[in-house]
């Protein structure tokens, strides 16, 4: 709610300014205040506009970055660990030259803020605004000017012993790295202010019919950056004309179950033993209760008897050779028999 | 099972995520064996009606009565907000790992492989936050328009929400796409879908109040006008600097609706500029300030982010125009074509220079193209979806799209942009995507030369 007073003086500017867009949304807005201008119109341009007087020595800054700053740029404002580094990469070539000469070096790991930026006043800005991360604004005008100077100096842009201030800050920027580092000489700006080109740098090709030689795949991705974006298969609809491939790591195949520890029964029944045998009934071959009962204890004869089968102990009808058992269920079964089949 | 083979019409060709992991395992191998990976995570949801025994009959989904048809459904309004179905739960936005250390300063890509048509669910837009999201009180929010010196305008002005919605309001469907969307992909295939190769794009239907007739409100100096700054109210504070060019044609919005409701709070609630044609970073969220200025602004997100590396060592500065793309969303990489036999080809195209004239589509690398079709409508600076029947052979196929837009623009290939810009620009990569079909039927993303 506005005051009366300020009310008045809302409606003696609309007033004032006449038959113009003002009157054609009566009612709408107000005037801002200058309080209101100055706790909101913060930006810093690259002339400088809006920068707040002030000042900072490095070594204030280097006491404030240790506090405030290092825990995610580092102490020296090289840290990857949270974001990509602040300083590194620069040269007192560079700062000569105003062009960073690494960003030549397509070698060269990352691109620190210093080979990029051209301007304190972004620097200055950004820190003004957004800095710390946790406490975006929290920073007065000296403490920027001190962090700013504390960043500048691991970058020999300004001395151990130097100063930031709204004084010398044009100097300071003639000595930044990348100052001479950009162009506006492209047609991506969507205006006609920085007097780019018109048409555009890459343009495609039209052609329809055997264009250029046979295509080849130059690369491919490799199964270990497939599936490093987690599980495709639960990243597509379940529905339609596609499924999202199973990228879950396999797991290794289950070692050999020790067989002595899976039921016999199950030993059984997977190699087929219960098609002529049962336990207590002769089926097509004897019980097991009987062969348990005849070989009490024998286990390695049973087991001998299993492999190579045979006839005539039991009647006429041959047991089979079992080659592919396993031993070890060979044995197990053996084992069970001689101990007297117990189902 | 029922050997498939021996069974009469199709009566037993039913949909695999109806079987469970046993029984896919001793199917006959009447089906590929990559079918079995890619159905073997069906979601527990699915599994739950399987093992329906298939017989000579007929399909026991239809000899059968479900559920659904023997008994009472929900009740209205049990959901006051309606969701997608609980079988749509693997359309999610997403992180790519690795990419950021921390999720305040990060991306989510949308989930282009699974969108229809050309709007993107408010729920599933791609988020770009710089310094966390807030779910701001819209009747705390304000706007404030100022000038760089005191001649710029007759009067700053402030804006409270109610104030904004009372004025005349339009509303436009355009895309929406973060410069750095395929950048991952510059220097070499890095992410295996289409969500993490183009997913920082999404379009809706914006609604909200022409920039310039604010402006005009505030007794804009016309003249001495060059540019506008934007600013957020969050913490971050997001500021980026827009031609008047482009707000004096009354396409620069401030928006506080999205597809018939209210922005989302991930998305800039209450009010957000909409720059149509122009990378994301410059649609500034929380909008609470619009300085009218003679000078550029060389802001963090323009003098070190946002910033095109060349290959002589320069940045190339206020690079904002997002120039025409497109890319295959059906079939795209890390899914697994069905069986051979017919698809429709689907993709999204766009351009930040106006609307998209034609796209054409090639299955064998670029070397023969056939022209798709576009589905109305096709709009200015909106995605346009584009499609083109397909009998895939079972044989791999390179399937790939290029787009063409009202200006003539015809989107590069992978070797044309880098000719030109290199491989190290991060930004603004608007070259041709390339899938490769496989004989198993998996889509792998390749680079072709």
């Amino acid at each position: 709610m506005f005051k009366s007073p300020k009310r008045a003086l809302v409606i003696a500017l609309v007033c004032a300014l006449g038959a113009n867009a003002a009157d054609k949304f009566p009612g709408i807005g107000r005037t801002a205040t200058p309080a209101e201008l100055k706790a909101w119109d913060i930006d810093v341009r690259p002339d400088f506009k809006g920068l707040p007087k002030g000042r900072g020595t490095v070594a204030q800054g280097e006491t404030l970055w240790e506090a405030k700053c290092a825990g995610c740029h580092g102490s020296f404002g090289e840290s990857n660990e949270v974001f990509s580094p602040l300083v590194g990469g620069t040269t007192q070539d560079d700062i000569k030259t105003g062009h960073v000469a690494r960003l030549l070096d397509p070698s060269f790991p990352g691109r620190t803020t210093l080979m990029k930026v051209s301007h304190i006043s972004t620097l200055w800005d950004y820190i003004n605004r957004a800095m710390p991360w946790t406490a975006p604004k929290s920073l007065k005008p000296d403490e920027v000017y001190a962090v700013t100077a504390y960043l500048l100096s691991l970058a020999d842009v300004l001395p151990a012993d130097g100063e930031l201030s709204d004084e010398n800050i044009a100097d300071v920027q003639k000595r930044l790295p990348n100052r001479n580092g950009k162009t506006w000489a492209h047609s991506m700006w969507p205006g006609t202010e920085f007097k780019g080109t018109v048409k555009p740098d890459v343009q495609g090709s039209n052609c329809m019919k055997d264009c250029g030689a046979s295509p080849r795949v130059a690369s491919l991705l490799p199964d270990y950056a497939r599936d490093a974006s987690g599980n495709l298969a639960q990243q597509q609809r379940l529905i339609g004309p596609q499924r999202g491939l199973d990228t879950v790591p396999k797991n290794k195949p289950a070692v050999a179950t020790a067989p002595a520890t899976k039921p016999v029964a199950e030993l059984l029944q997977q190699n087929a033993c219960y098609a002529c045998h049962q336990i207590d009934t002769k089926l097509v071959g004897p019980a097991f209760k009987d062969v348990a009962v005849k070989y009490a204890g024998q286990a390695d004869y049973l087991a001998g008897k299993i492999r190579k089968g045979g006839n005539g102990v039991w009647g006429s009808i041959p047991m089979p050779e079992q080659p592919a058992l396993p031993d070890a269920e060979l044995k197990a079964i053996a084992a069970w028999l001689a101990a007297g089949a117990k189902p | 099972m029922n050997d498939r083979t021996s069974a009469p019409g199709r009566l037993l060709h039913a949909p695999e995520h109806l079987l469970t992991r046993e029984q896919l395992a001793a199917a006959p191998d009447a089906r590929r064996g990559f079918l079995r990976r890619a159905f073997a995570t069906a979601s527990a949801a699915m599994l739950a009606g399987a093992a329906k025994a298939e017989s000579a009959v007929g399909d026991p989904n239809i000899l059968e009565l479900p559920q659904h048809s023997l008994a009472l459904g929900q009740p209205v309004a049990l959901e006051g907000y309606g969701k997608p179905s609980r079988f749509e739960a693997n359309l999610q936005r997403r992180q790519s790992p690795g990419l950021t250390q921390t999720r305040q300063a990060s991306v989510s890509f949308a989930p282009l492989q699974g969108l229809f048509g050309i709007v993107t669910p408010s729920g599933l837009h791609f988020e770009r936050h710089h310094q966390g999201w807030w779910d701001i009180d819209p009747s705390k929010h304000r706007l404030m328009i100022n000038g760089s010196d005191e001649q710029m305008l007759k009067r700053p002005m402030v804006f409270t929400m109610d104030e904004l919605m009372r004025l005349p309001s339009v509303s436009r469907f355009h895309f929406i796409e973060c410069g750095a969307n395929t950048g991952m992909e510059w220097g070499n295939v890095a992410v295996p879908t289409v969500q993490y190769t183009h997913g920082m794009l999404s379009c809706s239907e914006f609604t909200g109040v022409r920039l310039i007739d604010v402006l005009e409100m505030c007794g804009m100096d016309a003249k001495r006008a060059r540019f506008v700054l934007a600013e957020g109210a969050d913490g971050s504070s997001m500021t980026r600097t827009i031609p008047i060019k482009l707000v004096k044609s009354g396409d620069v919005l401030l928006a506080y609706g999205q597809n018939g409701e209210m922005l989302r709070p991930e998305n800039g609630y209450p009010l957000r500029l909409v720059v149509p044609g122009v990378q994301g970073v410059s649609w500034v969220k929380y909008l609470r300030r619009i300085e009218v200025g003679d000078e550029p602004y060389a802001t963090k997100d323009e003098d070190v982010h946002y910033v095109d590396l060349m290959p002589d060592g320069q940045h190339r500065q206020y690079s904002s125009v997002q120039e025409v793309k497109s890319v295959v969303t059906t079939p795209s990489g890390g899914q697994v074509l069905l069986d051979k036999g017919f698809y429709a080809i689907s993709g999204l195209a766009w351009s930040g220079r106006g609307r998209i004239r034609r796209v054409d589509v090639s299955v064998d690398g670029g070397r023969n193209w056939q022209p798709a079709q576009l589905q109305s409508p096709v709009m200015d600076r909106c995605l346009t979806r584009f499609t083109l029947p397909w009998t895939w052979d079972g044989k791999p196929a390179l399937v790939m799209s290029r787009a063409t837009d009202e200006t003539g623009q015809i989107q590069p290939t992978n070797a044309q942009l880098r000719t030109v810009r290199g491989k190290r620009s991060i930004y603004h990569n608007n070259s041709i995507q390339t899938w490769l079909v496989q004989e198993s039927g998996e889509v792998k993303n390749v680079q072709v030369a």
